[in-house]
């Protein structure tokens, strides 16, 4: 834990000022303006698959921030974050269907009630933490799952629901290009919102309660209330980031949330670096990328001695699954920090350069 | 009718129950001594019912050759990924552990996929008849059969854990790691001897399991099925495993009658046992037998 937090020689934080400051330095800052601002006239520059991919990267890394908030600074486990992703997603196109708001209002709405229905899966939740939270939160993971088949009214149950594209004064974003910004407006806003809750005295908290839950309960943190409003807020990201998905593929299928879903947001934060704001991004951008790397990796390889001894192409699914479950283990083996603690070692090493120590 | 089918379910449901007692037994064992938490134990089952099914269709070779072959295949896998894979994260915090072994279940699942297919195989025809009839109740042969080996394996488990010095080296190092360990019992053996007897009882589970229905992915759920086992039992106690094990067979097919006979909502079977899960960590965290953790400042 000490480890990532460590900062490079000569970064003093001489005031509190600095010290509760959203960026480590100016440079940071400037780095993330000129990245967003790539982002934003990347459309010019990239074809619309690559432009599809970005698209999954954001609403997946809102959904990963989300449980990031929830393992990596509450320290609760969580094996079920697949189904609050999905309860954003229905209830997103459930509100446009049945109530007839807008779906720029269904958005946070949505992200909202599963905000509210994360807090009540808290409730119990908050009795139990390590590997028995795990464990219910496992499941919690099939119920819900179970919920989502069962509830016709709300899901649309086995045929799924409809969601409408967004539209915004008679515009529809009903293109990847056009609904990118949409998500890079609520990848931004969420990002500053995350990294806003964690500077509070909440966030604060929930440092504490992650770092030692006894000692913070004694220093007066309700611990019951700190767990629960973490899972409300880690809830309220997956919302948003499954309403957004809901609007990109304008169907919700109960067959997507599933517990492979759930390892998935897992993995994003392990990779990424648990207890980390950007490494939720870094690890969403790895997730997706990660099949589209093993793709070309065996279309690179197709009609090669490789290929035609263990039949590759046919099992493309297969290596993806595989390879899955193998960088989840590579990395908390090899790079148990995540990437986002890499990040900040060549960061530091240029601050430091030409003497590093 | 339906008293005949509620017999029927509940001697079913027997039977399961105590191959889950089974599973859930190697999952203690493994979480016993080396305190991880195995979510891969579903695959533990399904590598060994592959393996066996190889070894049978490939080389036809007898039935007990081949589930001896497989027996020594699994300790030298059980033993590989402890080396490999967990003893780089001894002393790391619970959620490496428990994402690891995630890790793994996803991989040997891809593998598994990806070398045998997506489609459930049958078993060789291994008993002559199909099933016997037993006080006027239809019990498949490989029903018995596996119910008969459970119960041989429970046995052998305590005889292993009271007679031999392994067994003795293994409840010492469960009970307190470091007395054992100064007490000249080497942690390393004993925890490879924990993950060799884990994986092989998982595999004559799964190839119990692949006999009575096919071998296919599904087998891997037998794993998540263990939770609702050992927490009704205590996580740390083998006792409570097999009886935890035993409760959710029953329970899961007295769900399955009352959904079919009553209420018709269809897929209790599969999903009863969790809610079960929940309501025990609400009321008795800690199961029948589990060790209660107090904490002092």
């Amino acid at each position: 834990m000490n480890l990532k937090n460590s900062r490079p020689c000569g970064d003093f934080r001489t005031s509190y000022h600095k010290d509760m400051s959203m960026f480590d330095d100016k440079k940071g800052f400037y780095l993330i303006c000129l990245g967003i601002l790539f982002l934003i006239f990347s459309p010019l520059y990239l074809d619309s698959y690559l432009i599809s991919l970005l698209i999954y990267i954001g609403f997946y890394a809102i959904a990963a921030l989300g449980l990031n908030i929830l393992v990596g600074f509450t320290g609760q486990i969580s094996v079920g974050h697949a189904v609050f992703f999905g309860f954003g997603a229905f209830a997103s196109a459930w509100l446009n269907n049945n109530f007839a708001i807008p779906v720029f209002f269904c958005i946070p709405i949505a992200a909202i009630l599963t905000a509210l229905v994360g807090l009540l899966f808290g409730i119990p939740a908050a009795r139990v933490k390590g590997l028995y939270l795990a464990i219910a939160t496992l499941a919690a993971q099939f119920i819900m799952e179970d919920f989502f088949s069962r509830a016709s009214w709300f899901t649309g149950g086995v045929d799924g629901a409809s969601a409408e594209p967004l539209k915004i004064f008679g515009i529809f974003f009903d293109t990847d290009t056009k609904y990118f910004f949409i998500v890079l407006f609520w990848v931004v806003i969420s990002f500053i919102l995350a990294t806003n809750i964690l500077r509070t005295r909440d966030g604060r908290a929930f440092l504490a309660v992650r770092d030692h839950y006894l000692s913070a309960e004694m220093m007066g943190i309700n611990l019951t209330k700190y767990r629960i409003l973490s899972f409300g807020i880690s809830s309220f990201f997956a919302g948003l980031g499954g309403a957004l998905y809901g609007h990109y593929l304008n169907f919700v299928s109960i067959e997507e949330f599933n517990i492979q879903l759930s390892i998935t947001f897992l993995a994003m934060i392990i990779i990424g670096g648990l207890g980390s704001v950007r490494g939720s991004m870094m690890g969403a951008a790895f997730m997706v990328l990660l099949p589209e790397i093993m793709d070309w990796l065996t279309r690179s390889l197709a009609g090669t001695p490789i290929d035609n001894a263990l039949s590759l192409s046919e099992a493309i699914p297969f290596i993806k699954e595989a390879s899955i479950g193998l960088v989840i283990i590579l990395f908390l083996i090899f790079e148990p920090n995540g990437l986002a603690y890499r990040w900040g070692q060549i960061r530091a090493w240029f601050k430091l350069y030409p003497f590093s120590y | 009718m339906a008293f005949d089918f509620l017999v029927q379910l509940l001697v079913n449901g027997f039977i399961i129950g105590l191959l889950y007692g089974v599973v859930a037994m190697s999952f203690v064992l493994i979480y016993k001594s080396s305190q991880v938490v195995n979510f891969a134990q579903g695959e533990f089952l399904l590598v060994g019912a592959w393996a066996c099914w190889w070894l049978l269709a490939k080389f036809s070779i007898p039935f007990y050759m081949a589930f001896l072959l497989t027996l020594l295949f699994m300790m030298l896998f059980g033993i590989l990924v402890q080396i490999i894979i967990l003893k780089p994260l001894i002393g790391e915090p619970i959620i490496s552990i428990i994402m690891v072994t995630i890790g793994l279940s996803i991989f040997f699942q891809a593998i598994m996929n990806w070398m045998f297919g997506v489609f459930t195989e049958p078993f060789p025809q291994i008993f002559s008849s199909e099933s016997l009839n037993i006080f006027g109740l239809n019990v498949q042969t490989a029903y018995l059969m596996s119910g008969l080996i459970s119960i041989f394996i429970m046995i052998s488990f305590a005889l292993f854990f009271k007679k031999s010095k392994l067994g003795l080296a293994m409840r010492a190092t469960a009970f307190d790691q470091q007395a054992a360990q100064s007490l000249g019992v080497s942690i390393k053996q004993v925890f490879a001897a924990a993950w060799a007897i884990s994986a092989m009882v998982s595999a004559v589970a799964g190839v119990v399991f692949g006999i009575v229905n096919g071998i296919s992915s599904g087998i891997a759920f037998m794993g998540i099925k263990v939770f609702p086992a050992v927490i009704l039992g205590g996580l740390d106690s083998v006792l409570g495993a097999i009886l935890g094990g035993l409760v959710i067979g029953l329970l899961e097919h007295l769900a399955h009658y009352i959904d079919v006979q009553f209420l018709n909502i269809g897929n209790l079977i599969r999903i009863a046992p969790f809610y079960a899960l929940i309501i025990i960590l609400m009321i008795k965290p800690y199961g029948f037998f589990g060790t209660k953790d107090i904490e002092r400042v």
